[in-house]
């Protein structure tokens, strides 16, 4: 049948409309009835991942990569609208029973058969959150998400030359892109630099992906080596300044890399993804009082505001924690605040509600956030 | 009681100022313990008792839907009963003063969370926490003294409106989350301002749309869903509210009010530094002796002194800090106010009924031990003030 019936349509929409009605009647009951909470607060005890519920995930794996590495396996919420390769996730674990965000580079197939997406993550020295995940979590536990996000990743249309520079857990989100996407990649050249062939993380698969003839991969043993500069990657890749770059690891590797490119001329674009804000300046610091929650706390110059609310217990908002996704952002009632990365200075007179992204930003002088 | 300030034997009297600061770094030192120290473990607490109470809620209301026999209204009555109670005293109260706060979870947290009873919580909060604990027994400051509608100290000056306060104290118990509610809108207080205020008039409609919202739930929805149970699921409702009313007023009876508890002149916390403060929360309080269940079912408020040295701690850490708190007390020569929870209600009574009167008309019915002390106490009329009594547990 291709049409309607002239009798049917009025009355599919009779129907359609009935049970709209009808279901908008039962949430209506069930808000009613669980109020002062909301239905989602019972829903949530017995299906965390369901549709419509907070984005969670839970952990299902935990897979040791190396020594201070593991990539954690989690079956998202069933609202995950997935990943593109090279993004990264926000992940929300709690620890010690304080919940901690914290962003990882999503590692595993977009289209993974069991529907489970993986970060990788390193264990970094006093690192709360990436040295529990490695050495603590356990399967089964809930984590809070966020959907994926990120630039860090391959145009549609693959360049016909690549170049990938990492360092450490750089690794992250161009193996993503490798796993996804290497088989689209008709010239791809991969440095990588790790204190020992040990500690490079996912070092089989690389070297698997080398032999196949995938990448050209070259592994710079940065103990032995001394660490990764402009002449040793001008002489492992002498094409260079013919290859769109993506670029992934410390500050220090990403300088060497932009500089070099600078001075080679090289026309291809410099992809880059930084894990931490580069701080160049720091503040005076000062009293920052949380206007709503009515918190206050003496911050210093270098911890920034984000860091110094949630020490005192108000419910911050946050993203990145490195001044990209403005998922952080505050208004300034008044006060003097400088940005960590530039060290320009944000000001707020009383009445004013000036802006600021509070994972960047440490108080110079008294402030007062309107939080 | 008559204000610390004013008595012979001030029970402080034996401290020098510098005992007193001492005793406020020795508790700072308890506090820092214990922040240091919250973690997993306390997390995990809180969780577990939200779940359970949801359970028990959930579990409860579904029994009501068969209200009409008899043993599933019982056990509705009893489970909602005790699920209103968890909620407000062991989850809401505590909430609200951000003992969980640390967890940076925003569904446990005291700026989001909403809880079960008449007053919304943001007005609750200031009435509380800003001003009863920050006041706390300064007779004309704090509220909490009698709630403004009754006598309970000797330096409150009698009228002859107290004579009913017995009665009006019961009706208090019964209606408790309302009179709370009127309480926080301090209404006896500001009722001319419900036409002249628009700020005051907001604060009055939020607490009506609370209670409606309340109201809604416990005596419309859920006796609507019970069908032919609906009379009876009304009543288990109503029975549930009422219960919880009568437990939450017994408890926060127990707090303040208890023969034993001190209270303060207005001018004494002029300038109080904060081993004074410390002190006027160690004397204004009384506990509640018990086991793990009372603790649970009067949301750690049994550790009332605990809670109010350090109202913002998780409180399922007060039971393990009150040694260490008692210890304090004993070295510093001060009485730890406690008693079991009968014993703490009584008391409170009895200083209900005998401040109805003027002072010491009943002054010696405290000690009444048998009908001839009483027809001799009565004979005595009108003599010695109050004898304070403070009990050791």
């Amino acid at each position: 049948m291709t049409t309607a019936s002239p009798i049917r349509a009025p009355w599919r929409a009779a129907t359609r409309a009935l049970r709209k009605s009808l279901r908008n009647g039962a949430v209506t009951l069930a808000e009613s009835l669980a109020s002062p909470l909301v239905p989602a607060d019972y829903l949530d005890m017995v299906s965390p991942l369901r549709r419509g519920a907070e984005l969670s995930g839970r952990i299902v794996a935990v897979r040791p990569e190396t020594a201070d590495a593991a990539t954690v396996a989690i079956r998202p919420g069933r609202d995950w609208r997935g990943h593109v390769p090279g993004q990264y996730v926000r992940v929300g674990v709690e620890v010690d029973g304080v919940r901690r965000w914290r962003a990882y580079s999503l590692t595993s197939p977009v289209d993974s058969p069991d529907g489970c997406i993986g970060i990788t993550v390193k264990a970094v020295p006093g690192g709360v959150v990436s040295n529990h995940l490695v050495h603590h979590a356990r399967q089964g536990t809930v984590l809070r998400l966020e959907q994926a996000c990120g630039e860090f990743t391959l145009p549609e249309r693959h360049p016909a030359k690549v170049l990938f520079v990492t360092a450490g857990s750089g690794i992250t989100p161009v193996m993503g892109m490798l796993r996804n996407q290497a088989a689209g990649l008709e010239d791809v050249v991969l440095v990588h630099s790790a204190p020992t062939a040990a500690d490079v993380i996912f070092g089989a698969e690389l070297r698997r992906l080398a032999s196949d003839g995938q990448v050209r991969l070259a592994e710079v043993h940065s103990d032995a080596e001394g660490p990764l500069d402009a002449a040793r990657l001008a002489e492992l890749v002498p094409d260079l300044a013919e290859r769109e770059t993506w670029a992934c690891g410390p500050a220090g590797l990403l300088d060497t890399v932009a500089e070099h490119l600078a001075t080679t001329g090289a026309a291809a674009p410099l992809h880059t993804e930084r894990f931490r804000a580069a701080t160049v300046v720091t503040g005076a610091g000062g009293r920052v009082s949380f206007a709503r929650s009515g918190a206050t706390v003496d911050a210093d110059g270098t911890t920034p505001l984000l860091e110094a609310g949630e020490a005192a217990g108000v419910l911050m908002p946050s993203g990145c924690r490195m001044g990209v996704c403005f998922g952080c952002v505050a208004p300034l009632r008044q006060g003097a605040v400088r940005d960590l990365r530039s060290g320009d200075l944000t000001t707020a007179v009383a009445g004013d509600g000036v802006l600021i992204q509070t994972c960047v930003s440490a108080a110079t002088g008294a402030c007062d956030i309107d939080l | 009681m008559t204000v610390m300030q004013k008595k012979t034997d001030s029970p402080i009297a034996h401290l020098s100022a510098q005992d007193i600061e001492d005793i406020g770094a020795e508790l700072d030192a308890i506090r820092a313990d214990v922040v240091a120290g919250r973690g997993e473990r306390d997390a995990a607490y809180i969780r577990r008792v939200i779940g359970a109470q949801r359970s028990l809620e959930l579990g409860s209301r579904s029994l009501l839907l068969a209200s009409l026999f008899p043993p599933a209204w019982l056990a509705g009555v009893a489970g909602l009963s005790v699920a209103k109670i968890l909620e407000n005293m062991e989850i809401g109260h505590n909430i609200l003063h951000g003992q969980w706060d640390w967890m940076r979870d925003p569904k446990i947290h005291s700026t989001t969370w909403e809880w079960d009873m008449a007053s919304p919580a943001a007005l609750w909060k200031h009435s509380h926490n800003e001003l009863h604990h920050t006041y706390t027994n300064v007779v004309g400051k704090d509220n909490d003294l009698g709630y403004g509608i009754m006598r309970v100290d000797e330096d409150q000056r009698w009228i002859p409106l107290y004579l009913g306060q017995p009665l009006w104290n019961f009706v208090n118990a019964c209606l408790f989350e309302y009179g709370i509610a009127a309480y926080d809108l301090e209404l006896g207080k500001n009722w001319t301002k419900l036409r002249t205020d628009p700020e005051f008039q907001q604060r009055a409609r939020d607490v009506l749309t609370k209670i409606r919202n309340q109201m809604r739930k416990d005596y419309l929805v859920h006796p609507l869903l019970s069908g032919p149970s609906a009379p009876t699921t009304l009543a288990a409702n109503v029975v549930a509210n009422v219960v919880r009313n009568l437990w939450t007023h017994s408890v926060i009876m127990c707090g303040h009010f208890p023969e034993g508890v001190e209270t303060f002149e207005k001018h004494s916390i002029d300038g109080e530094t904060r081993g004074e403060w410390y002190l006027r929360q160690m004397l204004g309080a009384a506990n509640i002796s018990g086991g793990p269940i009372t603790h649970l079912m009067t949301g750690n408020l049994s550790f009332q002194i605990e809670h109010h040295l350090f109202p913002d701690l998780p409180s399922n850490r007060y039971q393990e800090l009150a040694p260490r708190v008692r210890d304090l007390f004993d070295r510093y020569g001060l009485t730890y106010a406690t008693g079991s929870l009968p014993r703490q209600v009584a008391s409170a009574w009895k200083k209900v009924v005998r401040l109805s009167l003027p002072n010491g008309v009943l002054g010696r019915l405290g000690s009444i031990r048998s009908p001839g002390a009483a027809v001799a106490a009565v004979t005595r009329l009108g003599g010695a003030p109050a004898r304070r009594e403070r009990q050791a547990a």
